[in-house]
């Protein structure tokens, strides 16, 4: 809804709908400033004989003119900052039971993610670690654990509204469920060296077929290698 | 050539103006101070295996020189007496104590440095130690600064000039003072 | 200590220093007129650079990998160095500078009816300071691998290392750079603060304090009050990147996320010491050309206060997202979202002062209502990013790029502008060319508008900062996209060609435009009795103040004016 930007989160419409009541609230008290404003100065340009007068803005009929749109713009303020909370905590604050897990691991230059596999669960055997692309299914609940192995990254889905920094030495966890198929663009959101402009990745949202399919055909049975202790370094044949 | 303003020497709100200066520059001062000490605590609170780190300083020596800090502070109080009654060679002497009281801080300060480091605990030996040399660094680096200007005040203060600025000097020295005061918990008693 | 009514001034003749060399009179000047136009003409040096990174960069995004004319081809690594040290050099050696510094120095002691500052020697070094500072800045970009690319926010573990910046020699200076700017700032402010507070004329009491010093000495205090906790910061980045400490190191126990605090501690207070001086400069040039008392001038002040105050309690919600506890977030977007209170409070009242005005749109008034236009917009783009829930989306997106240039702009150029063609007669003794001055002042509101209106669009489609080419996105790749950053980058260039007609403009009068009398524009405030220019030490007698700054139009009176220092 926010101009051509698809909506493809759970949550994504509340962000719009949060934006629209900012957009609501001021513009109002914007377009009637910016009016006012005009007006005044073309109501009292310099005419020939007309004199200026004395107002010291203690004049009470003058001055409800400030306090009156004022006391509204707290009611207003209040308004916007209730609706803030409400979809901050949607977004940051709960974690709604997770029907599957990513770990979204950030570098100088690249995303890695894992994914948890024909078993379902992260951090097993059968995980599959892909470089730059993340396979999701729609309609289903994920919990991510984001990760920099160096300096501060910021995994951005614009498509969910979806943003969260990266900080080395932490796991930062969040959750999305996406509504919608399709390819859409990651973005690092952090500037984190030369190569900050190179750093896109993309988000799969699959049909349940679809991603049943790609799990089938990358997911292998657990080998010796493979271990939950190696989550931060790439096991060798990472693939898309 | 003093270029003494008509400026200087009014007092529009009744306060002498190189006594509003100082207490201005201690604001700026102490929330440079209150970044280091507040980072450091937060971090402290975050990290308690610091503790064990911080059994390595010397409590007795940082007693010492806060006691030495103390009394340099005395001196430049009875200082500014003695430039109130208008003897600037008495006011001068007792500055020149303080400096002596600063120079000692700075001296036991390099033998306890010179044994930590001995020791093996540099700057760089974690969180607790760079600390602990940054914020006692950058305080010697503010008690070298203020026995410098002490040094040029006395100066003038030894031929009766500038008396006003006796007292002005002495709050800069508390206040150095009172930074000692707080590091000495934070660094040495804390454990 | 007694005041003394009629105090003498004190001018060359008299006083005992001998007519002196050029190098004394220009350089190693303690007169405080010729301290502020060291800072403003530095400042406005350091801005053509900027400006000049800004066309470079800007023709890297509309067309990647262009050989850009008057620069050559921009490598990622350029590119970061060009918008740090674009961003870094418009708040610290342009903003800071042109107005807390140069206008500050100037005014304070004119305004409040001083021969000079009261500390002449500290004001002459800390400018001498700040020369250093932009020295070292402009060394920095010279060194083996460049100039620092971190950004001006300069967050670790990027800054801190080298391997990751790959610019160690640049960050340190850049971090020196700024550490050494400041220290000039804490000088400069105590010049400031003292001078108003305690060496006012006689009878000038504090409610006859002209606007514009009132605001500059409240963005002093902002700045003393704030700059501290960064500069410990500094010190520690300065330790990480060159001594092997661990302060934002997560492998040494250290925390990347502590910089931002302190950084933000001060970021924020920072960007209220930068706007306090153009609203003083704005409500100087309203009323003069209203011909009109401010409409509340004590409410003014005591909003001036609140924001400030407030400002110190907001500072996190440059980190909504960044990994600090979501709980915070909370707190910080319920203060962020009430400051537009005061803030809005502002606007009105100076709104409110054109009421029953006489208006003339002289040069100096366009730009003090423009200014008040165009920051009204970057005040309520603020709102989206202070409301949390909306600052997940839109945060390190061209959203807030768009908005930070709506509060910007105004206050370092359109401010400065203002300031610049209403003092001009005082300062050089000369007066502007007006048509030149509004075709210049056309020239530059009308593009300003469109290189950054189209950012607000592009930050709505999800479109991340400091990315040096766009087509490697493929939902920013499209059409409409490529379009709207083309639109910016031709407005900018447009806008920055017209800024010519200003510079022949300020030569050209400087040197041969029309001599100016002592009040051109029939001004209240004690710098328009001293002559244009004033002499060293200002004034013959020293004035001595019967009135507010804002008797306009006072009734029973013939003139429509009376200065503060005109007996009954």
């Amino acid at each position: 809804m926010l101009l051509h930007l698809p909506s493809a989160s759970t949550y994504s419409g509340d962000v719009d709908g949060l934006v629209l009541w900012v957009t609501l609230l001021t513009g109002f008290w914007f377009f009637a400033a910016e009016g006012m404003f005009f007006w005044l100065m073309w109501r009292f340009r310099a005419r020939p004989g007309v004199k200026s007068q004395y107002i010291t803005g203690k004049e009470p009929h003058l001055k409800q003119w400030i306090n009156v749109p004022h006391t509204i713009i707290l009611v207003f303020d209040v308004i916007i900052i209730v609706m803030a909370v409400r979809v901050w905590v949607k977004v940051k604050q709960t974690m709604p039971p997770a029907d599957d897990t990513v770990r979204i691991v950030s570098e100088q230059w690249a995303w890695t993610f894992e994914h948890s596999g024909a078993d379902g669960k992260i951090d097993t055997g059968d995980d599959v670690w892909t470089s730059d692309t993340l396979h999701v299914e729609v309609n289903k609940t994920y919990h991510f654990m984001l990760q920099s192995k160096d300096v501060i990254h910021s995994f951005f889905v614009p498509v969910f509204r979806l943003k969260q920094d990266a900080i080395p030495g932490r796991t930062i966890s969040g959750w999305f469920k996406p509504t919608k198929t399709g390819t859409y663009d990651i973005l690092c959101a952090e500037i984190c060296g030369i190569g900050h402009g190179i750093m896109g990745g993309e988000i799969v949202i699959e049909t349940p077929e679809q991603h049943a399919l790609w799990v089938s055909q990358h997911s292998v049975v657990a080998d010796a290698g493979a271990t939950a202790a190696d989550s931060t370094t790439t096991p060798a044949g990472a693939k898309n | 050539m003093s270029v003494k303003t008509i400026a200087t020497q009014r007092a529009s709100m009744n306060i002498p103006t190189g006594r509003l200066a100082v207490w201005w520059v201690l604001v700026s001062e102490i929330v440079i101070f209150g970044g280091v000490l507040v980072s450091y605590l937060m971090h402290r609170l975050g990290h308690p295996e610091w503790g064990e780190q911080a059994a390595y300083t010397n409590m007795w020596i940082g007693a010492t020189n806060t006691f030495v800090l103390l009394t340099s502070s005395l001196s430049a109080v009875l200082a500014h007496q003695a430039a109130e009654k208008g003897d600037g060679p008495k006011a001068a002497r007792l500055l020149y104590l303080t400096v002596l009281g600063g120079l000692t801080f700075l001296v036991i300060k390099s033998f306890e440095w010179t044994h930590e480091i001995r020791e093996g605990f540099v700057l760089q030996s974690g969180g607790f130690w760079s600390y602990y040399y940054t914020a006692a660094g950058l305080h010697a680096f503010h008690v070298m600064a203020g026995m410098g200007v002490i040094l040029w005040v006395a100066n003038d203060a030894k031929k009766n000039q500038e008396l006003h600025r006796v007292e002005n000097v002495g709050i800069y020295w508390h206040f150095v003072d009172i930074v000692w005061i707080f590091l000495f918990p934070l660094l040495y008693i804390a454990k | 200590m007694a005041e003394i009514a009629h105090e003498h001034g004190h001018l060359p003749a008299g006083h005992g220093h001998a007519e002196s060399n050029w190098f004394i009179k220009y350089l190693w000047s303690t007169d405080h007129k010729v301290i502020s136009l060291q800072y403003m003409f530095t400042g406005m040096f350091m801005a053509m650079i900027a400006g000049f990174m800004a066309y470079v960069f800007r023709m890297q995004i509309a067309y990647p990998g262009m050989n850009v004319p008057f620069f050559g081809h921009v490598s990622p690594g350029a590119y970061n160095s060009l918008i740090t040290n674009h961003g870094s050099i418009m708040v610290f050696w342009v903003a800071m500078p042109v107005l807390l510094a140069g206008f500050g120095n100037f005014l304070i002691p004119l305004m409040c009816g001083c021969d000079d500052m009261v500390f002449p020697r500290i004001n002459r070094l800390s400018y001498q300071l700040f020369f250093i500072s932009a020295v070292v800045l402009i060394v920095s970009w010279f060194v083996p691998g460049g100039g620092f690319g971190g950004a001006w926010t300069a967050y670790p573990p990027l800054s801190a290392v080298g391997k990751y910046n790959l610019t160690p020699m640049g960050s340190s200076l850049w971090v020196l750079a700024v550490a050494l700017e400041f220290v000039a700032f804490l000088l400069g402010g105590i010049n400031f603060i003292v001078t108003a507070m305690n060496a006012r004329a006689p009878g000038m009491k504090a409610f006859d304090v002209p606007l514009a010093v009132w605001m500059i000495v409240v963005a002093s205090l902002l700045f003393m009050a704030s700059v501290g906790p960064l500069i410990a910061g500094a010190v520690m980045l300065l330790f990480d990147q060159n001594l092997g400490t661990g302060f934002y190191n997560p492998t040494r126990g250290g925390d990347p996320v502590l910089w931002q605090h302190l950084f933000w501690f001060f970021g924020h207070p920072e960007v209220y010491v930068v706007l306090l001086p153009a609203m003083g400069i704005v409500a100087e040039v309203i009323t003069v050309f209203s011909r009109k008392k401010m409409f509340g001038y004590k409410t003014v002040i005591y909003t001036v206060v609140a924001t400030g105050v407030l400002s110190f309690f907001v500072w996190a919600h440059h980190q909504f997202v960044a990994g600090i506890d979501p709980r915070m977030a909370n707190v910080f977007t319920v203060t962020t979202v009430i400051i537009s209170i005061p803030i809005a409070e502002m606007c009105f009242l100076y709104i409110a002062t054109l009421y029953g005005g006489s208006i003339t749109f002289t040069t100096p008034m366009l730009w003090a209502l423009a200014f008040i236009a165009e920051f009204l917009i970057g005040g309520v783009t603020g709102i989206y990013l202070g409301a949390s829930g909306a600052d997940i989306f839109f945060h390190d997106t061209y959203f807030v790029v768009a908005h930070f240039h709506y509060t910007f702009y105004p206050i370092a150029i359109i401010g400065t502008l203002a300031g610049i063609t209403f003092w001009f007669p005082k300062i050089f003794g000369k007066m502007m060319n007006e048509t030149m001055g509004k075709i210049h002042f056309w020239g530059t509101i009308i593009p300003f508008n469109f290189i950054f209106i189209p950012m607000f669009f592009l930050g709505m489609e999800g479109e991340h900062r400091r990315i040096y080419d766009y087509t490697n996105f493929p939902d920013l790749a499209n059409p409409w996209a490529v379009s709207m950053r083309i639109t910016s980058t031709v407005a900018l260039v447009v806008m920055l060609l017209f800024q010519f007609i200003f510079l022949f403009n300020f030569i050209y009068s400087m040197l041969r435009g029309p001599k100016a009398e002592k009040n051109p524009w029939k001004s209240n405030t004690l710098e328009w009795t001293a002559d244009s220019p004033p002499p060293h030490g200002n004034w013959r007698e020293m004035p001595t103040v019967y009135r507010g700054p804002y008797e306009y139009a006072t009734p029973g009176r013939e003139t429509d004016y009376w200065p503060q220092d005109e007996r009954a």
